[in-house]
């Protein structure tokens, strides 16, 4: 790039230990570069106008390209109106395809016209050492010590102290600044509405409803066998309860931390943890449906095993031993919601969770969780 | 300055002659007034680029990137990044009326109102693979051919940082139509950050601008993803470039090219025609793949949703290695002093892909490391010549095949009938020994391949043409190699050459170092001695003494065989 290495390109050694290896022998001595052979179009002028018109039709069959996609992009509605092509929308099938002829046709032209008529005699250049020249260095360094001898920089350690420490200094406003990307964890902790990484909005009485449709459940409602994804009941708007119901950011929040899956089991296959042997009703258990691994929501139930396997990674968790891992990337069992049965008769929960849902995280075991009568079962 | 003024005097004298100046010539003149192009010009426009297919991977790279640039732009004039809560009214019926972000729901609208705007969506999502399958494959071609080595180790860093972004650009950006499966992905993405110990819920909060999922990801994703990521890349692919033209391009040995030389067509025209041209099919092509095969329907997943999920879900291809890391992993989580270590997540997820990156990044400089070579180097190698470098890249690639294996484990389970849990075992053993195998078998195989390069600059290729002595024995006919051939096969060192080329290790490791590099030049296979190439020439005149009368006859055909000169056959006609 610069300009002083232009000097002796011969050189492979500048005598400062930077050389370009040339002693890499081959057996024979080098042949030379191969006689150039003439191509059809370079002798042949009949070749030559043949390779001219194929590269003027790639270039025109182009053009054509390009006022069909006008026409196509004029002619074909867009929208989602159940014209098909190869299982995709019409318009853009005809659009994509004729884009790319309009693209392809001058690629191939302009390659073709590369390779067909323009020279081909292979050029050598010579190549230089990556280094500068020692005289270069020498100079470099000169100008650079004259510069700094100029500055003082050397001679007032006081002005370069300072200026070191204040600009390091600046880092602090430039760290602070971003200080209000969030709050801190601790800060959106509360019991009361549900915030923060160790609650939800789970409660003692809230109903446990289903999903979607937000309709209370009581067990007579639930075979054995079958699983239910629900959720707690104020999610949802509901007058008769007097519930406003939670929207926007309020509602994505809780839906990441609050949905259980409900599963009635027989009594018979259930194992329930020490100190849980009253939170299923009738084989009826709730278990967080986010993933202690790393937070995806968990769906596919083995009817059979009672097991229930998280989509995302594989981690698999047995429902009717406490949610505890039988196999798979998660290191922590599935935190159980405690159970029971309202006055009307519909499931509610018992309190919220007694341990943080999803996945772990470094102040999980500080965090003194209301309500906990079951140690860390993991 | 005053040569350049004094120059300029000299083109406006010339200007002024009675042949008219062309309009071209006028503005030009103008310009280098002004900027001083010819300088510049008349070192590069003529500059030499060898020839190679190989060296073409790294332009679908580039050119996937510039199609990148243009067809994001277009999407960012109807995205909008924002998480509000809106009810769809576009004209895709099975979520019309349906609450969703405004980013999903103009997703949608891109999709099915804008025209044009699917073809650019899935036009922008197949470039990004493109982009990222591009960048790992040249950088295979680099690392096999020993271009990385001086004084392209800083392009090889370089290079791996454009992967690394390239990587998480197409994170940021597939996470951006808040749809389920994206969201997922964010989602886990959120559990990745948790388990970083100390800092980790803090890295969340900040993020997400609070709990999880926040109204702030898509539009901080969307500003990495359009502003931070591309401005990185678009400054490291500019260096990555100017290194290239700095460095001159590495070429492949052959007749009259040199470590001091580089042979090839000029930048102009052939090289402008043939990468220029080569943009417009990259971008056709990507323009078909678009228009035919649909990509990250994100109207068939829905809005995202915190309490669904799809089952496959699975991220982008070039995300699955570390997914797979993660799915293997053995559930480990330790307590202490009330501190949580979440070791199954933060290991294959954040360390694990950290460690490795570094390794990566640090190839070249572990590389001569060992062999103690510091000489600059401008001639490639033919993979098998070095096989303890093909070895290790293999042994690389395995792992990565493994994690890869790995990360679609569910899939493999669920097509081949399998149990997922057998297969989660056997990877989880296979990462750690199926790289071991892949090294040393690929390193035998290098070592053959080198015999068989040998034993045909020996004995020539096998002709295919049977010989039948008068006493009926049959033989194949050996022909003998090209001379250019051999001399390209044998332009490189020996590897007593090369125990010599680096220095003798000395101070600390200095004993590891020097027996490092033993074991990576053991058992290499020398190219023959001149005697031996000499003696076995010999011996084949002699034998073509024999079989004189045959050779040549129209009957044998053999002349045909690419390796002879036919422009006197009269069967070829003319050429």
């Amino acid at each position: 790039m610069s300009s002083t290495h232009e000097q002796a390109p011969e050189q492979t050694h500048d005598g400062s230990g930077h050389s370009i290896n040339a002693h890499t022998d081959a057996l024979l001595p080098d042949p030379g570069q191969p006689e150039h052979h003439w191509r059809p179009t370079d002798v042949d002028e009949k070749a030559e106008k043949r390779a001219e018109r194929q590269v003027a039709i790639c270039f025109l069959l182009s053009a054509i390209c390009s006022v069909l996609f006008v026409v196509a992009y004029v002619g074909i509605d867009a929208g989602y109106d159940g014209t098909t092509v190869f299982g995709l929308g019409a318009s853009n099938v005809a659009l994509g395809l004729c884009l790319s002829g309009a693209l392809l046709f001058v690629g191939v032209g302009v390659i073709q016209w590369a390779r067909k008529l323009m020279a081909d005699v292979e050029i050598a250049e010579d190549r230089h050492p990556a280094a500068s020249s020692e005289s270069d260095r020498q100079a470099t360094q000169a100008a650079l010590a004259a510069g700094l001898e100029e500055s003082g920089m050397g001679r007032r350690p006081l002005l370069r102290n300072s200026l070191i420490g204040s600009a390091a200094l600046l880092l602090a406003p430039a760290v602070v600044l971003f200080r209000d990307l969030g709050p801190l964890p601790n800060e959106t902790a509360d019991a009361a509405t549900g915030g923060g990484l160790e609650h939800t909005v789970w409660k003692q009485g809230v109903r446990v409803v289903r999903d979607v449709v937000g309709t209370p459940i009581r067990p007579s409602d639930v075979e054995i066998g079958d699983l239910f994804n629900a959720e707690p009941e104020v999610l949802f708007a509901n007058e008769e309860r007097g519930l406003p119901g939670l929207h926007g950011v309020d509602l994505q929040v809780a839906k990441s931390k609050a949905p259980v899956v409900l599963l009635r089991m027989d009594p018979a296959d259930y194992i329930p943890g020490p100190g849980r042997e009253d939170w299923a009703i009738d084989g009826i258990v709730a278990y967080s449906k986010i993933c202690t691994h790393v937070g995806c929501p968990i769906s596919l139930n083995e009817r059979t095993t009672h097991h229930l396997l998280c989509p995302c990674h594989q981690s698999t968790f047995d429902l009717a031993d406490s949610g505890k891992v039988v196999f798979g990337p998660a290191g922590r069992h599935l935190p159980q919601l405690p159970l029971a049965v309202d006055d009307e008769g519909y499931l509610i929960a018992q309190s919220d969770f007694t341990e943080p849902i999803g996945p772990s995280y470094w102040e999980r075991n500080n965090v003194e969780i209301k309500d906990q009568n079951v140690g860390d079962l993991g | 300055m005053s040569k350049d003024t004094s120059a300029v005097a000299t083109s406006n004298t010339t200007a002024a002659t009675p042949s008219k100046p062309s309009k071209v010539g006028g503005a030009a003149t103008w310009a280098d007034d002004r900027l001083g192009l010819a300088a510049m010009g008349k070192k590069n426009l003529r500059k030499i680029f060898p020839d190679h297919w190989s060296f073409m991977l790294g332009e679908i790279a580039l050119w996937s990137f510039v199609v990148l640039l243009l067809t994001g732009i277009f999407l960012t004039f109807w995205f909008r990044p924002s998480m509000s809560e809106i009810v769809y009214e576009g004209s895709y019926d099975q979520l019309r009326g349906i609450q969703m972000s405004e980013a999903m729901a103009s997703a949608l609208d891109i999709s099915f109102d804008v025209r044009g705007g699917l073809l650019m969506r899935q036009m922008h999502h197949w470039a990004a693979m493109l982009f990222v399958a591009s960048m790992m494959i040249h950088l295979l071609r680099v690392w096999f051919t020993g271009a990385y080595r001086k004084p392209r180790e800083l392009n090889w860093v370089i290079g791996s940082l454009l992967l690394l972004l390239g990587t998480l650009e197409g994170f940021t950006g597939y996470s951006l139509p808040d749809d389920l499966l994206s969201g997922t992905g964010v989602r886990a993405a959120d559990g990745f950050i948790k388990s970083i110990p100390i800092v980790g819920s803090y890295i969340s909060f900040f993020l997400f601008g609070g709990e999880f999922p926040g109204e702030m990801i898509i539009p901080r994703l969307f500003t990495i993803h359009v502003l931070l990521i591309p401005g990185l890349l678009l400054g490291l692919i500019a260096a990555h470039m100017l290194l290239l033209v700095y460095h001159k391009h590495t070429q492949w040995p052959g007749p009259g090219r040199t470590e001091t030389n580089v042979v090839g067509f000029p930048m102009l025209p052939v090289y402008a025609a043939k990468a220029g041209g080569f943009f417009f099919i990259v971008f056709g092509v990507t323009a078909a793949l678009g228009a035919l095969l649909s990509i990250n329907a994100v109207w068939k997943y829905g809005p995202y949703d915190p309490s669904k999920v799809t089952a496959g879900s699975q991220p982008d291809w070039y995300m699955g290695w570390p997914d797979g890391a993660l799915r293997i992993m053995p559930g480990w989580e330790s307590h202490f002093w009330g501190s949580t270590w979440s070791w199954n997540v933060f290991l294959p997820i954040i360390v694990l892909p950290g460690l490795l990156f570094t390794v990566l990044l640090l190839l070249p400089f572990i590389d001569s490391w060992i062999t103690g070579d510091k000489r600059e180097h401008h001639l490639l190698q033919r993979p098998r010549n070095a096989p303890t470098r093909t070895g290790i890249m293999v042994a690389l690639m395995t792992l990565y095949a493994m994690f890869w294996i790995a990360g679609g484990n569910d899939i493999i389970a669920i097509t081949f009938h399998l149990s997922i849990n057998q297969i989660t075992y056997i990877l989880r053993a296979a990462v750690f020994i199926a790289p071991v195998i892949a090294f040393f078998v690929t390193r035998r195989i290098c070592i053959s391949l080198q015999r068989h390069d040998n034993e045909m600059m020996l004995h020539g290729y096998e002709s295919g043409v049977i010989m039948r002595s008068p006493e009926g024995a049959y033989t194949e006919k050996h022909l003998p190699l090209p001379e250019s051939k051999v001399y390209a096969w044998t332009h490189r060192d020996d590897s007593a050459e090369q125990l010599q080329s680096g220095e003798v290790h000395t101070g600390r490791f200095a004993k590891m170092r020097n027996k490092l590099r033993e074991l990576y030049y053991a058992d290499d296979v020398d190219k023959p001695t001149i005697e031996e190439l000499e003696a076995a020439h010999h011996h084949d005149e002699a034998e073509h003494a024999e079989q004189a009368e045959l050779v040549g006859k129209a009957s044998d055909g053999h002349q045909f065989d690419g390796h002879h000169d036919v422009s006197d056959e009269p069967l070829r006609g003319d050429h």
